[in-house]
């Protein structure tokens, strides 16, 4: 958690005003028993009523300067909090957004986003508190007893005695109170994955029948949840009357320690007057310190979660001295490459080998896991091998800059992912400078001009947020045109036509066909279909190649490809 | 699934063991509820089987105010005791402090405080468990009404929706009920009781501590309405930038693959400003509520002090007076700020009670019939007659549909995606009923069944694979209430999944995790077709796409398959071109419509649209391997 406070930085000096102001602001609170005390002892009990008037002036200035001080120490430590979880949350999307594909993969989208939002607001809230309290508070409570101490020792000592023995109390019920607090969140958690998941699975429930086994299900979570709930509040609720108690009980202490000294003529009235409003201001701030102390495990169990981003440095990066391609265009070469995902037991690929030329569509099949995806993510550099190299026009995609890479590469993910806004924009994030008559021309290639033109708004018709608004197939032919409006010289399908129905497929393919004649054509595939016109198919088992070549030949000599083959059709079409 | 969760659990107020304080309500824009009085009203009708609970609390809570109102006043007289004391010894008395009474005094105080205490406690302890129980009785209300709706409801919203209100809004009606009833219940009497105490004393004091009543209420309010505008700025763009962060998150890759790092980082930062110039406004207007209300409290403090002391020199009051009415006072400002921030509050929690309310008063399904018609050894025969359904009234989709499945026979359903073969299995499953014709099931129709009764004939193996967390026996065993391990172990033989489920460390316990990430897609799916070999059903309803499954796991899905479709009655929602050859009847559906059917050989004689779709798609393969 104190890592983070590196972030406060640019805000010392405002900080430093915040403590200040608010320092300010306890002593002139603290002063005001004082004052009372004076009007007591100089102006009641010598009946000087224009004594009670100077210090009831003196007062009311007290009053006004620890307000004065209070807001001016709240609009620094808004600014402050509020440039510090601004800040913070500038840093860790900056540095996710450098993620290479594989760390981002590391931890999940969900978490991510939490980490973005909610706990970089927890901390910041937080800190706040902290720095409007941590001062206060045990200024408060320190000044309080030095100003009692001042006013009488033998009275002081009784609050001294009384905060240790508060602050144990406080202590014990929290220690208990806060594991219990714990226990209910993972209980609510489990409450909300129940809910969730009768919810997800509606269809099956119903269809086996099974409401009854859900609500029992839910039943039992729930009176767990409930049990617990009303065993930590029934414990917290200890807290206030135990408060309130020991303040009263100090209070009584003090007016009887106080009255025996006042007899003994060894103190004055009013400060025994004075000494009851301190134990208040006190024993008050005592609570306050507590309640802080709550609040800052789940803070900092936030900020470890930032720092856990925020501590990973992105591993592709650009090369200090870049290298460019010369003139050759859309070559794509594999040398000997070895991939393994940190953590793994064994590689996901392992010593693939080929080259690819521009005007080749070279198409890459095996069933899941066997490292077709992995294979396409390295030519847009989404990783850097272990072993081996991957050259685009002769040079390793290690020495050039990222960005002159990928702007060489269109690439369609399996899954397609569309971004709010409008059909046409999705389409532009391929290239922001393509004209209108270069998008229209992308979607006609990509199938997907049709549906475009049955809107009513056309290209500037809305996509929502993930593009939710539009079906799966529609999605992934946006998808396409984007990659194809790049005009780029490699293109690579990642299995981006799963959601198309086979006419679309096979008409997306001719046209795809013509379009792309310059350039390096990947496509990654489980469909025979798609793949067998491909110029070079490269057969992926378990992360190495069991076999390169046409689809004839691999018939005959390929085992896994047959075995693909076989598995998807009847084998008389096949043979 | 759990990023829908995570969404909730960002929007709910974060939960503090002192509950929201007494400034959680302030300044937050409130949404008013539609109908106040009459959602309080259903709400306190939740909370009446706890009525002589609920009485006690509310009479724990009057001892403890009273005690604790009349506390100071006694201290007041102690200390006016001891300066009487104080002022005899300076005039040269012997005696001093009337000990004896001010000791009685201080005895009486401690029992006091014992009593308030004690009673303060016993108020939130029973508290506690009506709040609890209360919710309880809602979360299982809204549950059980779960259970009824019709799966129209479901569909049509989205689970975070449904989640936001099952979850959040119940929450938000429990911190309310713990905390904010009894602090009424304790506010409004500690007002009521301080103002009698402080009239005991002197009522012109009492009127220069009342004076600064509207004067706080002012205050807030004005800060309250300037500071609506930051809210609803900060609120606004902070719906923008996590709204932008989940998108630029979810497709990460492509904007790393479309080299938009820099743009993307350049726009959030641009929405993390917006936001950050509303936020320091609307923390600076909370944040400054409490030094004002501190500042007016001052006010009577001093107010308090310099007249309360000009009345002891003119001997109308007593100085211990003085001392009671600052405590007084200061008492005052605590239940006055409760108050006001509750306002807000039970808005807001009314609010949530009338979504929640909603939720609860949705259409249901129409109940079963009384007596029902069951079919007790179901041989798999169904007649569909003249059918007709659409889910819209206004765009008609499937129109007098009749076919007739006779036992065994297997029925292929094809299509483009998006085609609507998901509505037929919707109609026999009867998650949406039919608007004309029947559906019959061994000459029964399905209306005169009961649900559980109509389900149980069918079995259901769908693309999209659902297992809950739990042990992968409980998630096969799901297919029937007593399945034995027998049954469960023969059924993962069956479905080809005994052997991988035996490479697991921990075989059939092995606990499918939230997401099921802890297995492939294709091991999901031989577990959902054991589960249907354990239902044994008589009727199949299969989905036979396996997208993203390896090849040789979707060898033995196939396998698995076919073994479970053998001898049964099955409606298959094809995609292998053997299946479709060899089906009793094909229907072919396009945008919900059935437009052909008939035998392969029938439709290819047709030369229709299926005739199309076959030569599209299958001769390709023929072609190529000439």
């Amino acid at each position: 958690m104190l890592k983070l406070f590196v972030f406060l930085k640019p805000f010392r000096a405002s900080v430093a005003l915040v403590l200040a102001l608010a320092l300010a602001q306890s002593l002139a609170s603290l002063y005001l028993p004082r004052l009372m005390a004076d009007i007591v002892d100089h102006g009641i009990v010598p009946d000087d009523r224009r004594q009670i008037m100077i210090y009831g002036g003196l007062m009311l200035l007290m009053a006004l300067v620890s307000t004065a001080a209070s807001v001016g120490s709240s609009f620094f430590s808004a600014k402050v909090a509020s440039g510090f979880g601004r800040d913070v949350r500038n840093r860790i999307f900056d540095r996710v957004a450098h993620f290479s594909v594989h760390q981002f993969d590391r931890f999940s989208t969900a978490s991510l986003i939490t980490r973005t939002t909610n706990d970089t607001t927890q901390v910041q809230q937080v800190l706040i508190m902290m720095m409007t309290m941590v001062i206060t508070a045990p200024m408060m409570a320190i000044g309080g007893i030095i100003l009692s101490l001042s006013q009488d020792t033998r009275l002081a000592r009784v609050l001294i005695a009384v905060i240790p023995i508060l602050g144990v109390i406080f202590f014990l019920i929290m220690r208990k109170a806060v594991p219990l607090f714990q226990l209910m969140q993972v209980k609510i958690d489990r409450l909300n994955l129940v809910l969730d998941e009768g919810l997800t699975g509606v269809r099956v429930i119903r269809a086996f029948d099974r409401n009854a086994h859900e609500s029992r299900r839910f039943d039992a979570a729930n009176l767990d949840l409930t049990g617990n709930a009303i065993a930590v509040n029934r414990l917290v609720s200890l807290l206030m009357p135990a408060m309130f108690f020991m303040m009263n009980l100090t209070s009584v202490s003090i007016i009887y320690v106080g009255a025996l000294r006042i007899d003994a003529g060894q103190m004055h009235v009013g400060a025994m007057l004075a000494s009851l409003q301190y134990a208040i201001q006190i024993l008050f701030s005592v609570f306050m310190v507590t309640a802080m102390f709550v609040m800052l495990p789940r803070a900092a169990a936030s900020a470890e979660r930032i720092n856990a981003v925020l501590d990973v440095i992105p591993d592709v990066n650009d090369p200090a001295a870049p290298v460019s391609t010369g003139a050759t265009r859309g070559r794509v070469e594999f040398d000997n490459v070895t991939f393994q995902y940190p953590g793994a037991e064994e590689p996901a690929l392992s010593g693939v080998s080929f080259i690819a030329k521009a005007g080749e569509v070279t198409a890459i099949i095996g069933g899941t896991g066997s490292g077709k995806s992995t294979l396409a993510g390295l030519i847009p550099r989404f990783y850097d091998v272990n072993g081996g190299r991957v050259l685009v026009d002769g040079v390793d995609v290690r020495d050039m800059r990222q960005e002159d890479l990928r702007a060489k590469i269109g690439y369609v993910p399996q899954k397609a992912v569309l971004f709010s806004g409008t059909i046409a924009t999705n389409i532009r994030f391929g290239r922001e400078a393509a004209t209108d008559d270069e998008v229209t021309k992308a979607a006609t290639v990509a199938q997907a001009a049709e549906f475009i033109d049955q809107k009513p708004e056309g290209y500037a018709a809305p996509v929502s947020q993930g593009g939710t608004n539009l079906s799966g197939g529609q999605k992934q032919r946006l998808a396409i045109a984007r990659a194809l409006v790049r005009n780029a010289e490699i293109y690579v399908f990642d299995d981006s036509c799963s959601a198309l129905d086979f006419a679309t497929d096979a008409k997306l393919r001719t046209a795809l066909r013509s379009e792309t004649t310059a350039a390096t054509v990947f496509i990654v595939s489980q469909r025979i279909g798609t793949v067998m016109n491909a110029d070079r198919i490269i057969v992926l088992d378990d992360g190495q190649v069991v076999g390169i070549g046409a689809h004839g030949d691999l018939i005959k000599t390929c085992a896994v490809y047959r075995e693909i083959a076989e598995s998807q059709a009847s084998l008389e079409e096949v043979a | 699934m759990s990023s829908e969760r995570d969404a909730i659990k960002r929007q709910a107020p974060p939960t503090s063991i002192f509950g929201r304080g007494p400034m959680g309500g302030f300044g937050m824009p409130v949404q008013k509820a539609k109908d106040f009085k009459g959602t309080l009203r259903r709400l306190m009708g939740y909370l009446r089987p706890h009525q002589t609970k609920l009485q006690i609390v509310v009479g724990a809570g009057v001892i403890a105010t009273v005690f604790s109102v009349v506390g100071p006043k006694l201290l007041g007289k102690a200390t006016t005791k001891v300066f009487e004391g104080y002022l005899a010894r300076q005039a040269g008395a012997a005696t001093g402090i009337d000990f004896g009474y001010v000791g009685n005094i201080l005895t009486w105080l401690v029992v006091l405080y014992v009593v308030s205490s004690s009673f303060l406690y016993l108020q939130q302890y029973l508290m506690s468990g009506i709040a609890q129980k209360t919710v309880y009785a809602l979360r299982r209300d809204v549950e059980a009404k779960f259970s009824k709706m019709p799966l129209k409801f479901f569909d049509s919203r989205t689970h975070g929706e449904i989640l936001s209100r099952a979850v959040n809004d119940l929450d938000n009606i429990s911190s309310t009920l713990q905390q904010n009833l009894t602090q009424l219940i304790s506010s409004v009497l500690s007002v009521i009781g301080i103002i009698v105490m402080m009239l005991t004393i002197s009522w012109i004091m009492t009127l220069v501590v009342l004076a600064s009543l509207p004067l706080s209420v002012t205050i807030v309010a004005t800060i309250a309405k300037r500071s609506q505008a930051y809210f609803i700025r900060q609120q606004k763009a902070l719906g923008e930038m996590n709204g932008h962060v989940a998108e630029m998150y979810s497709g990460h890759a492509i904007v790393t693959a479309f080299g938009h790092e820099e743009r993307s980082v350049g726009k959030f930062k641009e929405l993390n400003d917006r936001y950050y110039e509303g936020a320091w406004r609307a923390q600076f207007a909370t944040g400054m509520i409490f030094p004002i209300m501190m500042f007016v409290g001052n006010l009577s403090y001093v107010a308090v002090a310099v007249i309360g002391g000009y009345l002891v020199t003119i001997r109308s009051i007593a100085l211990g007076d003085v001392q009671a009415f600052i405590q007084y006072s200061r008492q005052f400002s605590m239940p006055i700020t409760q108050l006001s921030s509750m306002a807000n509050t039970i808005q807001l929690t009314i609010a949530s009670a009338e979504r929640v309310f909603e939720l609860l008063d949705e259409a249901e399904e129409p109940a079963d019939p009384i007596p029902a018609s069951t079919v007790p050894t179901p041989r798999g025969e169904v007649r569909i007659d003249h059918m007709s359904f659409s889910y819209k009234p206004d765009t008609p989709l499937i129109e007098d549909m009749s076919i007739d499945v006779q036992p065994g026979q297997m029925v292929a359903i094809v299509g483009h995606t998006g085609a609507g073969k998901t509505t037929l299995v919707n109609l026999l499953m009867r998650f949406y009923d039919i608007n004309a014709g029947a559906i019959r099931v061994d000459g029964v129709d399905i209306r005169e069944m009961t649900r559980g009764g109509l389900r149980k004939i069918f079995g259901m193996v769908l693309q999209d694979t659902w297992l809950f967390s739990g042990t992968i026996r409980d998630n096969i065993a799901y297919g029937r209430e007593d399945a034995t391990e027998d049954e469960i172990v023969r059924a993962a033989k069956a479905a080809h999944a005994d052997h991988f489920v035996r490479t697991l460390p921990e075989n059939y316990n092995t606990i499918i995790n939230e997401e099921a990430t802890n297995l492939s897609q294709g091991q999901k799916q031989l577990l959902t077709i054991a589960r249907a070999f354990v239902a044994d059903p008589a009727i199949l309803i299969l989905d036979e796409a396996t997208s993203s499954v390896d090849t040789r796991t979707e060898v033995l899905i196939q396998k698995a398959m076919a073994q479970l479709m053998h001898g049964r009655t099955t409606f298959v929602i094809a995609h292998r071109l053997s299946t479709i050859r060899n089906a009793d009847l094909i229907l072919m559906m396009e945008q919900g419509r059935i437009v052909e059917k008939g035998t392969h050989e029938e439709l290819l004689a047709a030369s229709g649209k299926y005739s199309d779709l076959y030569r599209s798609q299958f001769s390709k393969l023929v072609e190529a391997s000439l």
